[in-house]
């Protein structure tokens, strides 16, 4: 890319491409074409911007120039054009009129079609966040597999498969009225979150976080906070992942390792984005019943405001938790509440929960279930089965960074254990 | 665009919820008065069913059945020409037949 230009115009398509996207697929209804002319709009616009400069209306010039660039390849090929042309009459048949033609003005945010249609339950959950990551991100496909850590031919054929069946089942791109909505917005929501657990702890590989999916959850939110401004739950799951990401920095230790939430150097968060998260919380409690990302947020925001592990309002997160197990009842849930009534009544009130858990199939397998009887054992001062807990702790993690955290606790565990013998 | 609605209760021992047969004839008459039905049957008990297969060399096989081996069984179908796969959906959604069994949306093939 050349000098002096080439940081602005990346600029500019990281930001248009999704957009500019969503208004050629809303113009003509069809993500092969729109795709295929959104990549020559901006293969032009890396041509002409760095000799022309860049166009007072970036997005408008993309769209106008994308827009040619069907209308000439329709030209060139009748059966395609006429297959669009039926398209758009069954779209005009399904709702209500089509998407206006907004000519060479600003660009139209038809974005949150494209989110549903991305997140659509018809589609298997893994393509819906390639699809999201594609198409709304973005990224390319290159980008998406080595987020995922995948071969970039699966990842190309993951989308292309999901591409095939919006086609030929003819999944809309449409934004489902308000009667459906409550059923469909936790999918949309759902996929964003899972780009931001999947990049926040990475479940597999050597490296614990991969920063730029949980920065490309945060932005994608961002964007559906924008486009609907009245959804407190899109409001709860931006702040929940604000108010997480926040300690980031504070994590990961001077050489790679995990630090647990209790030994973060708290100064090391980032005071603003928790001061951003914490306002989206009152968004999303406040005016109606509490919703699921929501009540996390608040969570979080409990942990954040809090100087210290000792001083943190342990009494209102339990009742957080008991919130949230009343919404949406899951042994994971319940294994966090039995960590805060640890905290708040003493390790051994938790231990006596953890137990009753111990049968739940979700659980095994489940490395923080078996971390949290190891601590509180540990504090107990049992120190053989806390021994014991750790290593079926080792025996379930997922990631390098983690089985070593663990390793140091087992240690400690050890010693402690070889000086109650002497 | 068509869609067959492939309508499949569970075998014996699938746990069931109730229909009853006015609800299929207020169901049958909602897709003939939207306009959306082109084709649609139900189908005789499944102890009618007679299976032909032809080898290689050309030779006819007739069994009896297939029986219940599949836990599902197709019992009915419906092609309906609908606007999108949301639309073909819901009406799979509102067919008594997904709260006894399930149905499965199938677009129709389209050679163009």
């Amino acid at each position: 890319m050349m000098a002096g230009v080439g940081p602005s115009i990346e600029a500019v398509f990281r930001e248009e491409r999704g957009r500019l996207l969503a208004a050629l697929v809303s113009r003509f209804g069809d993500l092969d074409l729109a795709e295929e002319v959104a990549s020559e709009a901006i293969e032009a616009a890396l041509v002409h911007w760095p000799s022309d400069g860049v166009p007072p209306n970036p997005g408008g010039w993309l769209m106008t120039t994308a827009r040619r660039k069907a209308v000439d390849r329709l030209r060139r090929d009748r059966a395609y054009a006429a297959r669009l042309a039926i398209l758009q009459v069954e779209a005009e048949r399904a709702g209500p009129a089509g998407p206006a033609d907004h000519g060479e003005g600003e660009l139209p945010d038809e974005r949150l079609q494209l989110f549903f249609t991305c997140a659509h339950p018809a589609l298997p959950a893994e393509d819906r966040v390639a699809l999201t990551l594609r198409c709304l991100a973005g990224l390319t496909t290159q980008e998406v597999a080595r987020a995922f850590l995948l071969p970039p031919a699966t990842m190309a054929k993951r989308i292309v498969r999901a591409k095939k069946k919006i086609r030929e089942a003819r999944i809309p791109f449409r934004v489902p009225g308000a009667d459906e909505l409550p059923g469909r917005l936790p999918g949309v929501l759902q996929v964003i979150y899972s780009i931001f657990t999947e990049g926040y702890a990475a479940s597999t590989g050597p490296d614990l976080q991969r920063l730029d999916l949980a920065e490309e959850a945060i932005r994608l939110a961002r964007i559906l906070r924008r486009l609907l401004p009245r959804e407190r739950e899109v409001a709860g799951l931006l702040g929940l992942m604000l108010l997480v990401h926040a300690r980031h920095a504070a994590r990961i230790g001077a050489d790679g390792e995990l630090v647990l939430l209790a030994d973060q150097d708290r100064g090391r968060w980032d005071r603003a984005m928790i001061e951003e998260g914490q306002a989206l919380v009152v968004a999303a409690l406040k005016g109606g019943p509490p919703g699921l990302y929501g009540v996390q947020a608040a969570i979080a925001a409990l942990h954040d405001e809090a100087a210290d592990v000792a001083t943190t309002d342990w009494p209102q997160i339990v009742a957080l938790y008991d919130v949230l197990l009343a919404l949406a009842p899951s042994p994971v849930v319940a294994l966090n509440r039995a960590v805060a009534v640890a905290m708040r009544d003493g390790p051994e009130a938790g231990l006596a929960l953890l137990d009753e858990l111990a049968r739940e199939p979700r659980l095994h397998g489940y490395q923080p279930y078996a971390t949290a009887r190891a601590d509180l054992l540990h504090r107990l001062g049992r120190h053989r089965a806390a021994a014991d807990a750790y290593r079926q702790a080792i025996d379930w993690a997922g990631t390098e960074p983690e089985r070593a955290h663990l390793r140091r606790r087992l240690e400690e565990c050890e010693t402690c254990l070889r000086e109650a013998d002497d | 665009m068509k869609y067959m609605l492939l309508i499949n209760s569970l075998g014996i021992d699938g746990e069931a919820g109730e229909t009853s047969f006015e609800e299929w004839v207020a169901y049958d008459k909602s897709v003939r008065d939207a306009g959306v039905f082109v084709a649609g049957e139900s189908l005789a008990d499944l102890t009618t069913a007679t299976t032909v297969r032809v080898s290689a060399t050309g030779e006819r096989t007739v069994t009896d059945g297939p029986f219940a081996e599949t836990r599902e069984i197709l019992g009915g179908f419906y092609v309906i020409d609908v606007p999108d796969l949301d639309a073909a959906l819901d009406w799979a959604a509102r067919c008594p037949g997904a709260r006894a069994g399930n149905v499965v949306v199938r677009p129709v093939a389209q050679f163009d």
